[in-house]
């Protein structure tokens, strides 16, 4: 077991340390959390000043460790979240990666490196959330392109994307896995209708997309036609395995900004508030732990992150929660008041036990995929 | 960073788990229970020549010469087997008390308020005088009740810690195995999603208790530790009630193992550096 970097791994930190307290005070002031066109801009234009730094690809082609490291010193330094740019440089670029023609990979990879696209995952329909291989968007084959009609909905930073990783039924007769495809939708195609939803935070951070005879070219193919459940295991374990690594480290500096919030107000005289503090510094830093681990045994067994991020995303999910509700507790009265820091980020963290599969189905998946349980009915 | 088991490692772990099985199987685990209050001398001396107590000891002082880390993975698999006695107490007199490393003294310390293990110990580490005995909840520890002592000593702290995370594997593994054998409604009871999600909890917990273990063994950080012990603990405690819940009225006699891993659990809950106290060290560390 080794937590050491070695010494060329300690010079990229101190080289990206260096960087980010150069350009981190010239960036513009964050837009509002309803400006999504601002937020699209923004978030496009920081993955740009990665990409001409050189630190574009850090999510997927430097090393575990490098990835790890600039993860630790972005948050440090209060540096810009993925943002707008989650799905396309967190899962759908990896997914593409992995499983794209090299034309497919020269087609979208760099743009997404270069800050150039939005991306949104098309899964979820009304009746397919968790079950989603019951999902009835469907796909016909006409020559060299299919036509799709169908919904997606909590399809989120849907209004501002530019793609879309869609789940289409190109064989309604096939067993229900085995007739699926995983194509990449252009938004501006025609056909395309995307209603915002607005969430119990009061943003529109996602939204139903509505898909009428929408016509996208077999070559935006991923993977084999009636073969898009295997790719999209792909993109759920990257979904699961490493998306949300970066959150960790800001939730440690959430839980100390906690601490001297109560030290000021009073509530630190608290024992049991206390103690709940302390007890979450311990899940924080054993989920840092565990990504370190998950992300040593993804690189011994090749890149693809096994189902060891259902343990993580089961985990997470729930401390992340314990975490704003004790921001609560240390706010008091303030907790109701949405001018308060934490108070959004309490609502928004009530999605976690439910975005990327919800805790029951990661339960199923641990006990049946890891543990080896009977398959229940 | 190469955060997994060396090779070293894995095999170290596997001697351990190997010459357990050999010397403290499930017939042994049984005859102690049944012999209350008797420590194995014999077994005490095996483990003293494999090396378990002279394990951090330099090899010029005719100890193993190994860390923290291999110290951990040793602990966890002396959990795991339910291993009686004042291990951690001995581990850490090795290089003080004479006959400590060969396991020919037996050695108790003054932990929080408690002692185990001390009419059977050759040496105690700690003032214990004073102290009275009481009917341990544990049929495989005698305990006895001291006025409360001093601050806890990390490496034990991290040892207690490494022993729980052995329960916590444990258990974990009983459950599965419980639930894949024992059919009702005509099918294994495992396939039954509240009991995969019983079973898939024991090893969230135990797998996020295992982390936080390892990496504590290698940074030795008072405050890595402490949260691994707050995990462990609470890894192994909840793991074993789970566990018996997974084994239903089986899980409540006296027959079934799984009281004796809660029992043991428990004891080590209360050593020095437990939950209130780890706890209480890194909020202070947050607050600072
Ligand atoms: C903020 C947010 C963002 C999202 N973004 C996207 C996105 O960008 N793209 C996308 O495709 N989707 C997205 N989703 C959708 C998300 O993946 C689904 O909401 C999720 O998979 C659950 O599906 P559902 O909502 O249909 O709930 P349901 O499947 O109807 O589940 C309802 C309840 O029943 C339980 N349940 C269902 N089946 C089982 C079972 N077999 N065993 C035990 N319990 C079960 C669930 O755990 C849950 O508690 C997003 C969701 C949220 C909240």
């Amino acid at each position: 077991m080794d937590l050491s970097c070695t010494p060329e791994e300690e010079e990229f930190r101190a080289r990206l340390r260096d960087w980010l307290g150069k350009v981190l005070p010239t960036l513009p002031a964050q837009p509002s959390p309803d400006d999504w066109p601002g937020r699209r801009a923004y978030d496009l234009g920081w993955q740009r000043m990665l990409y001409d730094a050189g630190y574009a690809d850090v999510h997927w082609d430097a090393s575990p460790t490098r990835r790890l490291i600039y993860l630790e010193e972005t948050e440090k330094a209060g540096a810009p979240y993925v943002g707008a740019n989650f799905v396309g440089l967190l899962h759908a670029g990896p997914t593409i990666a992995a499983e794209g023609s090299a034309e497919q990979r020269a087609r979208w990879l760099p743009p997404i490196l270069r800050g150039e696209q939005v991306w949104c995952q098309g899964f979820s329909e009304p009746d397919a959330g968790s079950d989603l291989a019951s999902l009835r968007t469907r796909a016909r084959r006409d020559g060299d392109v299919y036509v799709v009609t169908g919904s997606k909905i909590w399809t989120s930073h849907a209004e501002v994307a530019d793609w879309c990783e869609l789940l289409v039924r190109t064989d309604p007769d096939a067993p229900r896995h085995r007739g699926i495809t995983w194509l990449a939708l252009p938004m501006d195609a025609e056909g395309v209708t995307v209603r915002p939803l607005r969430t119990l935070a009061g943003s529109a951070e996602f939204a139903e997309v509505f898909l009428d005879e929408v016509r996208v070219p077999v070559a935006n193919r991923v993977g084999e036609e009636n073969d898009g459940w295997r790719v999209t295991m792909v993109t759920l374990s990257f979904e699961r395995g490493t998306a949300f690594v970066g959150e960790v480290v800001a939730c440690r500096r959430v839980l100390t900004g906690l601490a001297r919030t109560a030290r000021d107000n009073g509530r630190w005289d608290d024992p049991a508030l206390r103690r709940r503090l302390g007890r979450l510094d311990a899940e924080f830093r054993a989920l840092w732990r565990l990504t370190q681990w998950n992300v040593s045994a993804a690189e011994e067994s090749g890149g693809v992150p096994g189902v060891g991020g259902s343990v993580f995303k089961l985990r997470y999910s729930h401390a992340r929660q314990e975490l704003y509700d004790t921001a609560a507790e240390v706010l008091g009265p303030d907790c109701l008041d949405l001018d308060r820091p934490w108070v959004l980020d309490r609502l928004s963290s009530l999605s976690y036990t439910i975005a990327a599969g919800t805790s029951q189905i990661q339960r199923t998946i641990v006990a049946e995929r890891i543990l080896g349980l009977p398959r229940g009915r | 960073m190469r955060f997994r088991l060396t090779d070293d490692q894995k095999a170290l772990r596997a001697g351990m788990r190997e010459l357990l099985g050999r010397c403290f199987g499930r017939e042994a685990l049984r005859a102690a229970v049944d012999a209350p209050g008797r420590l194995d001398r014999a077994l005490w001396r095996t483990l003293g020549e494999a090396g378990f107590f002279a394990l951090r000891l330099p090899e010029a002082d005719g100890g193993v010469g190994l860390g923290l880390p291999e110290a951990v993975l040793v602990f966890e698999e002396a959990g795991r087997a339910l291993l009686p006695g004042p291990l951690v107490a001995t581990h850490l007199a090795a290089a003080s008390v004479p006959g400590a490393a060969r396991g020919e003294t037996v050695v108790a310390a003054v932990d929080g308020e408690l002692v185990e293990w001390l009419d059977a110990a050759g040496a105690v580490r700690g003032d214990a005088s004073g102290a009275v005995p009481l009917r341990s909840v544990d049929p495989l520890t005698p305990l006895h009740r001291v006025p409360a002592a001093g601050p806890p000593d990390p490496v034990a702290v991290l040892l207690t810690a490494a022993e729980q995370l052995g329960t916590a594997g444990r258990v974990c593994e009983l459950a599965v195995q419980h639930a894949r054998r024992r059919e009702q409604f005509g099918r294994p009871i495992g396939s039954f999603q509240a009991v995969q999600h019983l079973c898939a909890d024991l090893l969230v917990r135990a797998e996020t208790a295992r982390v936080a273990v390892y990496a504590a063994a290698v940074t030795a950080d008072p405050a890595d530790i402490a949260a691994a012990r707050l995990l462990a603990d609470e890894a192994a405690v909840q793991g074993a009630r789970d566990c018996l819940q997974v084994h239903g009225g089986m899980g409540f006699t006296w027959e079934a193992d799984v009281h004796l891993h809660l029992k043991r659990a428990w004891v080590r809950a209360r050593r020095a550096g437990g939950s209130t106290q780890g706890a209480e060290l890194l909020a202070a560390a947050l607050a600072d």
